[in-house]
Order: structure tokens, then C-alpha cells, then sequence
């Protein structure tokens, strides 16, 4: 960390036109992850009331940058001023969240995919504390002039690229920002879709001119629209200026050219404008790649319409489309992920089978996300790809350096891909799809987010490809400059394929000035309704500022009931739109209560026994069937001998033998006080121990009788009786005292785990920003979530009683307010462990894991399910008498069992009534409001 | 089928590296293979461990006063004397699991040829200490009275049973619950990681790509199999000499080659029953739920911790499903009966098939499952 700044001279790196104070600014920020530097000593102002754009490639410290500047991020070094204030000062913070809206990067982060259009901007209006009507009002006026009105139903999962990334916008407007920041609004989005959210950000800015817009983008062309630019890499600014400022100092006519010109020396080097060689054609080249009528359909929903096309080797046919309209879905059926619903697709004339090896020898194939293992190094990576397509164990090495060698990845190839910048992951991708020369290459996306030096090297390597080596390509793009490059294009939209040929040709049948422009036409004709001009019109006066107040004075900073209340209605509805989870839940907690509850059983029954009765006599016959009458055991075959004995007690197939000696009756009647042996298997000692206590009783018992019948020793014995009395379940059954154990072991269990997966996903998904950046409190957010849960575990807990008092005919003896309060409570405390463990982890396996060991081991060992607290030693009644299971164990028992009331337990119910709230507020405590 | 060999080879390795590189996931290893197994094994104590006692002492005689001092730790607290009137509330608050009622005239009685009767009363829901504790608590007094009567007034038994325990003479708890618990952990640990796991590859995309490679369901599958089962099986083999038998001091009496084929064969099922769940599963949370599902009554009902020959016959039936009946039956069989595999061969076929079977129901799903 660089930490001696203070002595260098402060130069800003300026934005010049500022005339009055700057709305951000940014001093001296660093910032690493890792080893990784993103910003490195960065300064910057931005003045108000203007459309500020970032450009340049992925990974240059832009989402860094805007995440500093939201507070969504905590600061490492330097400072950062946002509307008047320190962003390190959580009271300035809290202030101007409400003032700042931030759009992350990806399609729809801060949308919650499993909600309505309507549900979405209904949560972001309640946040901000909107009442009902004038959420009404805005969410209507937001829609109707985004065209997103009529779809107020449909799930955000549902909708294309473009439409979530439109209510994105509008769920970012909702509260009338005065900063509005978007992180690559439009990647993944279809030209058409692009230029409508542009107009409709125009439209904004328009009716409400106070507003100052900050924008991230990959898209030269989309930049040409700012008013101010910023060119980063590596996190430094390479120069800033208006888009004519840029040109006119780089003398270039495009900004993709301007920004390569603006790149350091060593970088540009050996770039030059890129030529593609025609495809030579003699008429009969072969047909490598055939789709034919190929659909596909899930459900009611046609994901992929009859599309066509024959694909010649050697040539490079692109495929564009936005998100969603079913690229990805023809590629899977291309390459036999998937079947289609109908039609064929045929790679060198024969359809793609599960079992087709050697096609598969023939393919190369790079999927739109990063596929390759990110726990490998780039070296080990490429040598797993080569053996699996079987290049011989010699070659291997030679290949690799040859890969490595080809793509310039030599520097880095013993460094995993996890920390590399995304261009040369997608170096990497390429040299493992092609590592085995195949003659078809299926490439899906392969250079978004990459930027446009290394994507015109990426392309020239696809040209040499293609017209070298004769590899055939199917190639997925947004770019529309990499679309002219290619031999003929197919412009797909909703699953159907708008047009099909070169792209010259189809820039003269539409005759448009552009690819894009004719692509853009072709929509506009599939979708009629998508012409219409989207245009936010002025808002209708709103209710707030009649009362003089601003909206988001209204509500508390530190707790509001509004935003807790909306934070709980969301997760429920999440929580009632995964119905398998939630079936699964409830069925599973029926279903574990009937294995277990009949299942666990502590009556140590139906034993087997044998004898070997080296006597024969009446009496020692006599003293057999004393053992066999009885109902804990079970007579098998007689032993033979001693090998016999040992066998089958080794094999488990005898709990007990006994041995009764030579001469035992004549012994016995001659008053020399016979021997009878029992050799016990005590490979589970709790079982011997019962098996122990069966053996005292029936000798006993069998001494009472001889004495009794044949007046054999008589004034014998011990000479007193003990009366044992089994309260409380004086059958000693295990069924009573069983059910009542295992209610607080399910709902431990069960409720945890639903919950602790909440916020990680949250965080896997990124809708964790919503916390970071909206003046949600961590205490709202995290009791929000849990009270869904805690309801749920309630459903759960009546029908666990219920079924304990009906089908186990286990009845309540106690008091039933007693047992709903305790329950209450407990919900609390295991969705609360649930929770804290999600707070503390990042991923869903570590979570899983985690709550697992931390509830199953220590409810069913050392809480007293089995054995008492009190019988514990060490760690584990440490872990006993603190965990609340051991408690409402008590009260369970209690209730159920004992006929216990609130002033007989009370002290272990004021124990669970102080746990709950200490569970939840770790939850709360280990939750940051910042990202790291 | 060369080219199958190395692919399975090659894959499993990559496993290995990729588990190498997860610092939190060989933690959690770890931790479940050495302190996990030591916490339980050091907390479990024998059955009746400070259980709590009251005695009414009605007949305040030397006799029962020997009775009384009778009781001591480890296995009893020092006996509480209370009065009659006490037994309720303190029965029902649990703070006496057993109350002794000791009549008037007791020592009398007893030297007279009478037979006095002792109240022994037990709080039934302490299930597993209620038996055994009133077998013990009859056998004390009657060494008492035995001992009291040195003199030889009272007569002898005709017949002595002297039972001897097998394999764990003194019935030592903590043997018995270390070992279960490292069954346990051996279990969750292979279900977890194969399944969990399978469902990231899934989620991350890279299942996807080996598909589209030379790659068949079988030999991804297959690869995953063999990585976990070796790192899981090095563990269990280590925290077995080293905690278990080591810092535990647990008497191994059997084979450890044999256990350590029979711990191979149980985590081939195990991580066949993850991949299946894996297969079944839609995304995490579902997968999360059905872990539990699955893994609690198997846990519960294998046998480990109340025997399984006690249960109702379809529950028994049930469970022969289980991978976990089997491998704790033959592991106690190995380990402290020291039987060999002309014994253990049972359960050994049974994992098989039942690894066998859930593996190859798992390879039918396995390309749908991937591209859902």
C-alpha cells in the first residue's frame, strides 16, 4: 500500500471545464485486490450536471472506480468526495445514499429475477420511502415511457437483456437521483435495445437537468454520445477530454482508433487495421456445419424458431443477436448439449450424438463464460485439453509451448486464470479450443468485456484460422464492427433468424448507411411496437413536494418500518416462488418426523442369544428357557463348541452366549455353587451395558424361581427388592421420549438451512448491492429476511405437534402457551445460526458445509438427545450448555412428557429468550455494509 | 477403453489440484478428520456419567447410611438427601434423573430374613440413562449389602453368573462414539464434496465445455469418484491411526487393510449417492435441502448411535438401503471384533450394488442434468 503520497505535490489528474464545485472527486485513490492494483494513485474531478463517460477494456479499474464512488466498496487509501462529503464517513454516507443510484455491471444485478416488473420497482419505492400512491404514480409514468408497462406481470428473469437493463434504469430513477451511475448498462444488449436506452438516459437528463450522469462502457461508439470522456488503463487515466477533443488530438475519425492511439507505446504495438482475405470459393467446398428447421421449445416458451443454415468449410459466419434470443440455445444443440424439439443440426453431414467421439475430436468449443478451471495453471489447463482430445502423450508438451507460443501466453503460464485480466482468459479459451486443430470452431461470445486491442488480435488469429487452416467458425458477437467481418451473418431475435447473408449485402438491401442501422431496421420490422420513441416525459407533481419536505426525510436513518416490512414481503415472495425448495422443506420435515420418530429406539429388544450347555440337565434347561422367555431375547441354535462360539460372536451374529459348565444341575443340587458364563459382544458398549442390566435381572428372577419351586437354596439371594418406577413414561417406550427430541432437532436443522442460504446467494447473485447502496440498515435487511423463515419454521412446528399429538399419539401434558413461546423463540435462534452463517461465508458450498457441521453435530451429540448435557465432559458440555437446542430439548420433554408449566421451565425459557436475540445481532454484526 | 483409463486418470488429477488450491475446504477437512473426531470422542463418556441422585432415607440406620455413600463420580454425583415431599418438583424440574426411597426399618428387616423393598424412581425420558442406571443402582446396593454382611450371616448364591464383555471389557463409551463419529464425517464429508461440488462445475460452465470435448458422463464421473475417495480415504486412514487409536487410545483389534478396503468400497457409494443427489438437484438451495434429507435419517438410523436391531422391521428394511448400515456393521465387526472378510463380505457386496446402482441411474441423467 502506498502510503507516502503526502509528500508528493498535489496534481490532479484534472477533468478541465470546471466552473464550480465538483461533484465527485477523487484523491490519491489506491485500491488492490490481492496483488492486483486496480487503482493506482488515481485523482479525479467530475463537475456537475454533466454525462461523464469511462472508456476503456475490462479490468482497468472502471467498476472499481464507480463501486469507490457509490460507497457500495470500502475505501483502502486516498480520499473520495461525493456531494459535499467524505464517502469514509458513515453519516455522510447514510446522507447521500439516497441521492446517489447505481446501476452494477451485468444484466439486471440489482433485479431480483424470481419478481415481477411491478415487484422490483414496488421493493426500490418502498426502500426510498415512497407511500403507496406515489409509488403508483411513478412506477406508472417510469413504465409507460420505457415501454416496459405492459409486461408490469412478467418475472425480471424473464425479460431480454435490453428490457431488464430498461428496468434497471427505471428502478434506479424511482427515488430522482442526483447521481446516477451506470457500469456497462448495455453489454449483452442488441443494438436496437442499446440506442433506445440511450435515448430514454437523454430523456432523463432532460426533465431533470440537476442530475449528473456517470457511465462505464466497452463501446467506442456508444461514447461518441458524452459530453466528457475518460480514458483509463491499468488503472490510470490515459488522458480526458470531449469526444472532439480526443479525436482531434489523436487525428482519428473513430474513438476505437482514438483509444488505441491513446494507449502507451509497447501496447499498441504491431497493431494495424485489420483485413480480412476474401473466402475463395471454387463451388463445391463441403458443408460443414447444417441446421435445419432446428427449434427448440421449453415448455410454452420457443426458445429457438425453425432456424436454417448451411455453413461451407472454412468460412466465418457470425450469429448476433441480444441476450436471450436464443443464440445460446442453437449453440447447445449445435455441439449435442441439447436435443432439439424438432429439426436436425448436422456437423460434417452427421447429427451430433451423445456417443459421436469423433466429431467431438473434430470440434472446438468456447462456451460465453470463462469454462476452463480456475484452479489449474494456464500451462496444466492447456495439457488436461490436449490429453483429452487425445494428442499423444509425447506431443503434449511441444502443443502446449506451441499454444502458449501462438496466443503469447508463455509469460503467464504457470499462473492460474483467476487473477488474469479477462482478455487473456479469453486467449486462453481460444488456445484450448483449437489445442487439437479441429476443423469446426464454436465460439460463444468470445471477445465481450475484452478490449479493442486485444480483440483485433483475437480476430486476427480467427482470420489466420479460418483461412489457413480451414477451420470452419461459428461465431457469436455484439459487435458490430467484428460482424463485417465475418462471411455471412444471421441476425437472430426472439428464436427467429431476421435475415441471412453477407454483410454487404445486407447493408444494400436495407439500404442503410450502417450493418448496425440495417440491423437495427430489421428488429424494428419483427417488433413493430419497438418503434415507438422512448421518451421519459416531465413527472407529474409529486405528492412530496407538496409537503415542503423532501421524500427521504421522511423516514428514520436507523430504523424504518416501512423498509423492514418490504424487505420481509420480498424474500417471502422469493421464498414462495421456489416451490420445490419450499416443498421439499415441508415434506422433508413430515418425512424425517416419521423415519425418525418410529425409528430411534432406545428399547434394546429381540437380542440374540444362544447357549452352549455343556450339561444337558433339566435345570440347565430349566435356566435356558429362562433367557428365552423373556422379551429381550432371542434364542438362535445351539453352539457347538468353542470355535463355534467365538465365530459367531466375531460375526456379530450373537449379541450374547452363555455357557453353561459341566455338571451345572449336579452342582448346583450339591449346593457347590455352579458358574454360569455370558460372554457379551460389547462392540457398541451402550447396547452391552442394557444387555448388563437384562442378564442381573433374569439370574435373579431365575434363583426366585428354583428357590420358589424346588426349595434350592433357599434364605439365598440378596435378600431385598428394589421396585423400580419409570415416571413419566412408565413403559420405558421409546416413542414418548423420542418425538418430543426430535421437533427441536427439525426445526433446528431444516429452518437453518433455508435461511443461511438468503444472503449468500444474495451475494453469489449481487443483489447484495441493494444493502450497499440504498439506506437499507443492516438490521433491516437481515430481521426483514428471517421473519419469512421464522414463519416458516412456525407452519413447520405446528405440524410437527400436530402430528406428534395424532400420529404418535405422544399427547401435550404441559402447558401449550409454554411450548408455542419456546418455539417461537427457537425459530428464532435456528434461522438466526441459519443467517450468521451466511453472514460470515461467500459461497453456497462453504455455507452448506458450514451449517451443517455447526447444527447436526453438536443437536444430535451433545445437546441430550441421546445422553444428558450433564453427562458430557469437556468441549462437548461446553458446546451443551450453550447451544439452545439443549434447552428447548428441556422444554420439549418437559411439555410433552411431564406435564410442565411456564413456572416450572422458566428459566430455561428466559435462556432461549436471551440467545435468539444474540444469535440475530452477531447475524447483524458480522454482515458488512460495504464490500470489501 | 485406453483412451477411457487415461481420461478418468487425467480428470481426477485435475480434481486433486483444484482441491488443493481450496484452502477452506481442506480446512473443513481437516478440522472434521482430527478435532472433530477428538471433541466427540473426548466428550462421550459412559452411559451413566454424573447422573443425579436423591435418596430418602427413612430408616437412618448404618445400613442405609452405607447406601448412601455409595454413590460417587464418576458415575453418580454425590447423593442429594431430600424428603418425600421433594421427589415431585425435583423430578420434574430434571434435576434428579433417579430417587432412592430407603423404608423405615430397612436394616431390620434385612438382618431378619425379610425381604425389605428399596423405591427406585426413574425419569423415564432419560432414555438411555434410565435402564442402565437402575441396573446399576440395584447391583451397588446389593455389593453393599453384601459387603455389610462380611460376617457370613446371609447366605450365598446358589449359582454366580460372572458375565464377561467382549472386545470393550469395561464398556468404555468414547471407543465406540469416536469411531461412529469418524462414519459420520467420512459420510457428509464425500456427499458434500461430490455433490456440492458437481453442482458448481454446473453452475460455472465447465461441465458443459468437457461435454462438448471427447468426454464421456462415465469418465467425468468416474474421475470424481476415485480423487475424492483417495483423499477421503488417506484421512480417514490417518485420523484413524493418529486420533482414534492414537490420542483416543481406542484398541483396534482387526485388519486395517480390511477396513481400509471396506472405507473405499462405503465412500464409492457415498460419492455415487452425491453425484446422484447432484443429478436430482436444480440448483444449491434444493441440493442443501436434500443433503439433509438424506443425510440425517442416515445417520440417525445406521445403527451408530442406538442399534439398529431394536428398530421396527420396515425401518430395518429401509435402512439396508442405506450405505451407512453397512459400513458401520462390518466397521464394528473389523475393528473391535476383528472378524475378517469371510464375515464382512455381506455388507462389502452391498455397498457395491448399492454404489453400482446409484451410479449408473446417475450417468442416465447426467447430460440432462447438465443442460437444463
Amino acid at each position: 500500500m502506498n502510503n507516502s503520497h503526502s509528500d508528493k505535490t498535489f496534481a490532479p489528474k484534472v477533468i478541465s471545464g470546471l466552473t464550480e464545485e465538483a461533484v465527485v472527486k477523487l484523491e490519491h485513490v489506491n485500491f488492490s485486490f490481492g496483488k492486483n492494483r486496480a487503482l493506482n494513485d488515481f485523482s479525479l474531478e467530475i463537475a456537475p450536471r454533466k454525462l461523464v463517460g469511462l472508456i476503456g477494456p475490462d479490468g482497468v479499474g472502471k467498476s472499481t472506480m464507480l463501486s469507490l464512488i457509490t460507497g457500495a466498496r470500502a475505501m483502502q487509501d486516498g480520499t473520495v468526495t461525493v456531494l459535499g462529503g467524505d464517502m469514509r464517513d458513515k453519516m455522510h454516507r447514510d446522507k447521500v445514499c439516497p441521492k446517489i443510484a447505481y446501476m452494477p455491471q451485468g444484466l439486471g444485478k440489482n433485479l431480483y429475477f424470481t419478481l415481477t416488473v411491478e415487484e422490483n420497482l414496488q421493493f426500490f419505492g418502498k426502500l426510498f420511502g415512497h407511500d403507496a400512491g406515489e409509488r403508483r404514480r411513478r412506477i406508472d409514468h417510469l413504465t409507460k415511457s420505457t415501454g416496459l408497462y405492459n409486461f408490469l406481470d412478467r418475472p425480471a428473469g424473464k425479460l431480454s437483456g435490453g428490457m431488464k437493463q430498461k428496468l434497471g434504469l427505471c428502478c434506479a430513477l424511482i427515488h430522482d437521483p442526483d447521481l446516477l451511475v451506470l457500469d456497462e448498462p448495455t453489454t449483452g444488449v442488441d443494438p436496437l435495445a442499446r440506442r433506445q436506452f440511450w435515448d430514454l438516459v437523454d430523456s432523463v437528463r432532460l426533465t431533470q437537468p440537476q442530475m449528473t450522469v456517470i457511465v462505464a462502457t466497452a463501446y467506442m461508439d456508444e461514447a461518441q454520445r458524452f459530453e466528457w470522456l475518460i480514458a483509463m488503463d491499468d488503472g490510470n487515466i490515459l488522458d480526458t477530454g470531449t469526444p472532439a477533443e480526443l479525436l482531434a488530438k489523436t487525428n482519428c475519425s473513430n474513438l476505437d482508433d482514438a483509444f488505441i492511439q491513446l494507449l502507451p507505446e509497447e501496447k499498441r504495438s504491431g497493431h494495424a487495421a485489420l483485413v480480412v482475405p476474401p473466402l475463395a470459393g471454387s463451388g463445391e467446398e463441403r458443408i460443414s456445419i447444417e441446421a435445419e428447421n432446428l427449434t427448440k421449445r421449453f415448455g410454452s416458451f420457443t426458445a429457438v424458431d425453425h432456424v436454417s443454415f448451411r455453413i461451407r468449410e472454412g468460412e466465418i459466419f457470425g450469429f448476433l443477436g441480444s441476450n436471450g434470443c436464443g443464440k445460446t440455445t442453437t449453440m447447445r444443440m449445435l455441439t449435442g448439449l441439447m436435443n432439439p424439439s424438432e429439426g436436425v443440426a448436422k456437423l460434417f453431414g452427421k447429427p451430433m450424438e451423445a456417443d459421436n467421439m469423433e466429431t467431438r475430436l473434430r470440434l472446438g468449443y468456447m462456451t460465453q463464460l470463462f469454462s476452463l478451471y480456475n484452479e489449474l495453471t494456464i500451462r496444466q489447463n492447456l495439457a488436461l485439453y490436449a490429453r483429452l482430445y487425445r494428442i499423444a502423450e509425447n506431443e503434449v508438451n511441444d502443443r502446449v509451448d506451441e499454444m502458449l507460443n501462438r496466443f503469447q501466453l508463455t509469460r503467464y503460464e504457470h499462473e492460474t486464470p483467476q487473477s488474469l485480466p479477462l482478455g487473456i482468459k479469453q486467449r486462453l479459451s481460444l488456445a484450448a479450443a483449437v489445442i487439437h486443430r479441429p476443423q469446426i470452431l464454436i465460439l460463444d461470445e468470445p471477445t465481450s468485456g475484452v478490449d479493442p486491442v486485444a480483440r483485433d488480435l483475437f480476430w486476427e488469429l480467427i482470420i489466420e484460422l479460418s483461412r489457413k487452416d480451414k477451420v470452419t467458425i461459428f461465431i457469436t458477437t455484439h459487435f458490430m464492427n467484428e460482424a463485417e467481418r465475418c462471411d455471412r451473418i444471421s441476425l437472430m431475435h426472439a428464436g427467429r433468424s431476421l435475415a441471412c447473408d453477407t454483410p454487404a449485402n445486407l447493408v444494400a438491401k436495407r439500404q442503410a448507411p450502417t450493418l448496425e442501422a440495417a440491423f437495427i431496421g430489421y428488429l424494428e420490422d419483427a417488433d413493430p411496437a419497438s418503434k415507438e420513441p422512448v421518451k421519459l416525459e416531465a413527472a407529474p407533481e409529486s405528492g412530496a413536494s407538496a409537503s415542503g419536505k423532501k421524500w427521504y426525510q421522511r423516514e428514520s436513518k436507523y430504523f424504518s418500518f416501512q423498509r423492514f416490512a418490504c424487505c420481509c414481503w420480498r424474500e417471502y415472495l422469493e421464498l414462495i416462488r421456489d416451490p420445490i425448495r419450499a416443498t421439499l422443506a415441508i415434506f422433508g420435515a413430515i418425512l424425517l418426523m416419521l423415519v425418525m420418530g418410529f425409528g430411534i429406539s432406545m428399547d434394546v429388544e429381540d437380542l440374540k442369544f444362544a447357549v452352549l450347555d455343556r450339561d444337558g440337565s433339566m435345570l440347565s434347561q430349566s435356566y435356558t428357557l429362562n433367557v428365552s422367555g423373556s422379551r429381550y431375547f432371542i434364542q438362535q441354535s445351539p453352539i457347538r463348541d468353542y470355535e463355534d462360539l467365538e465365530n459367531r460372536i466375531r460375526s456379530g451374529d450373537l449379541s450374547l452366549a452363555i455357557e453353561i459348565p459341566p455338571d451345572f444341575g449336579k452342582d448346583l443340587e450339591a449346593g457347590k455353587h455352579p458358574e454360569v458364563l455370558f460372554l457379551v459382544d460389547a462392540a457398541m458398549p451402550s447396547r452391552a451395558e442394557t444387555v448388563n442390566g437384562y442378564i442381573a435381572s433374569l439370574h435373579q428372577q431365575w434363583l426366585e424361581q428354583i428357590s420358589r419351586e424346588k426349595g434350592l437354596g433357599r434364605n439365598s439371594g440378596a435378600g431385598l427388592s428394589v421396585q423400580t418406577r419409570y415416571r413419566y413414561n412408565p413403559d420405558v417406550l421409546s416413542l414418548p421420549a423420542m418425538v418430543p427430541a426430535v421437533i427441536p432437532l427439525l426445526l433446528l436443522m431444516i429452518p437453518a438451512v433455508l435461511a443461511a442460504l438468503a444472503v449468500v446467494r444474495e451475494k453469489e447473485m449481487g443483489s447484495i448491492i441493494n444493502l450497499y447502496v440504498t439506506p437499507l440498515t443492516r438490521f433491516e435487511f437481515m430481521v426483514g429476511k428471517q421473519l419469512p423463515y421464522v414463519m416458516f419454521a412456525m407452519m413447520s412446528a405446528f405440524m410437527l405437534v400436530t402430528m406428534a399429538v395424532t400420529i404418535f399419539d405422544v399427547p401435550i401434558k404441559g402447558s401449550v402457551t409454554l411450548l408455542a413461546i419456546s418455539l417461537i423463540l427457537y425459530s428464532i435462534c435456528a434461522t438466526g445460526i441459519g443467517l450468521l452463517a451466511s453472514s460470515v461465508t461467500r459461497s453456497q458450498i462453504a455455507v452448506i458445509f458450514m451449517t451443517m457441521l455447526g447444527t447436526m453435530l453438536p443437536a444430535v451429540q451433545f445437546c441430550g438427545m441421546v445422553d444428558p448435557v450433564t453427562a458430557q465432559e469437556g468441549m462437548g458440555k461446553v458446546i451443551g450448555l450453550t447451544y439452545p437446542t439443549s434447552y428447548m430439548l428441556l422444554i420439549s420433554r418437559g411439555v410433552f412428557n411431564k406435564a410442565l408449566g411456564i413456572g416450572d421451565l422458566y428459566l430455561e425459557l428466559l435462556i432461549l429468550a436471551i440467545t435468539a436475540p444474540i444469535v440475530v445481532g452477531c447475524g447483524v454484526m458480522f454482515l458488512k455494509k460495504q464490500e470489501k | 477403453m485406453r483412451q477411457t483409463i487415461k481420461n478418468i486418470f487425467f480428470l481426477g488429477v485435475k480434481e486433486l489440484r483444484g482441491l488443493g488450491r481450496d484452502y477452506m475446504l481442506i480446512a473443513l477437512i481437516i478440522y472434521s478428520f482430527t478435532l472433530g473426531i477428538y471433541v466427540t470422542g473426548a466428550s462421550s463418556s459412559d452411559t451413566i456419567n454424573k447422573a443425579t441422585i436423591a435418596i430418602v432415607d427413612e430408616d437412618h440406620s448404618q445400613m442405609s447410611q452405607r447406601v448412601f455413600d455409595a454413590f460417587f463420580p464418576p458415575m453418580f454425583l454425590p447423593a442429594e438427601a431430600i424428603t418425600l415431599e421433594e421427589i415431585d418438583p425435583g423430578m420434574d424440574e430434571g434435576k434428579y434423573t433417579f430417587v432412592l426411597v430407603i423404608p423405615a426399618e430397612f436394616e431390620k428387616d434385612l438382618l431378619a430374613g425379610r425381604t425389605p423393598e428399596i423405591q427406585l424412581n426413574v425419569d423415564a425420558t432419560r432414555m438411555s440413562q434410565a435402564f442402565s442406571g437402575a441396573g446399576y443402582i440395584q447391583q451397588i446396593i446389593n455389593r453393599e449389602i453384601a459387603k455389610f454382611d462380611n460376617d457370613g450371616k446371609m447366605p450365598q448364591a446358589v449359582v454366580n453368573s460372572v458375565v464377561r464383555n467382549r472386545y470393550n471389557a469395561n464398556l468404555t463409551q468414547s471407543w465406540f462414539k469416536a469411531l461412529m463419529q469418524l462414519v459420520n464425517n467420512i459420510t457428509m464429508l464425500a456427499i458434500i464434496l461430490t455433490g456440492a461440488a458437481l453442482i458448481r462445475e454446473r453452475e460455472n460452465g465447465t461441465l458443459e465445455h468437457l461435454l462438448v470435448m471427447p468426454v464421456t458422463p462415465f469418465e467425468i464421473m468416474f474421475s470424481k469418484i476415485w480423487s475424492m475417495l483417495l483423499v477421503v480415504l488417506v484421512a480417514t486412514m490417518v485420523s484413524l491411526l493418529v486420533v482414534v487409536m492414537g490420542l483416543l487410545d481406542v484398541p483396534v483389534n482387526g485388519s486395517l487393510a480390511l477396513f481400509a478396503c471396506g472405507v473405499a468400497l462405503h465412500l464409492f457409494a457415498v460419492t455415487a449417492l452425491g453425484i446422484f443427489l447432484a443429478c436430482v438437484a436444480q440448483n444449491m438451495p434444493q441440493l442443501g435441502m436434500l443433503m439433509i434429507l438424506v443425510l440425517l435419517p442416515m445417520q440417525m438410523l445406521s445403527g451408530s448411535s442406538t442399534p439398529q436391531e431394536s428398530m421396527p422391521q420396515w425401518v430395518q428394511d429401509v435402512m439396508l438401503a442405506a450405505p451407512t448400515t453397512h459400513f458401520v456393521d462390518f466397521s464394528q465387526s473389523i475393528l473391535f471384533r476383528g472378524a475378517g472378510m469371510d464375515v464382512v463380505w455381506k455388507p462389502f457386496v452391498m455397498l457395491f450394488g448399492i454404489g453400482a446402482v446409484l451410479f449408473i441411474f446417475s450417468l442416465g441423467r447426467f447430460r440432462r442434468s447438465v443442460a437444463q
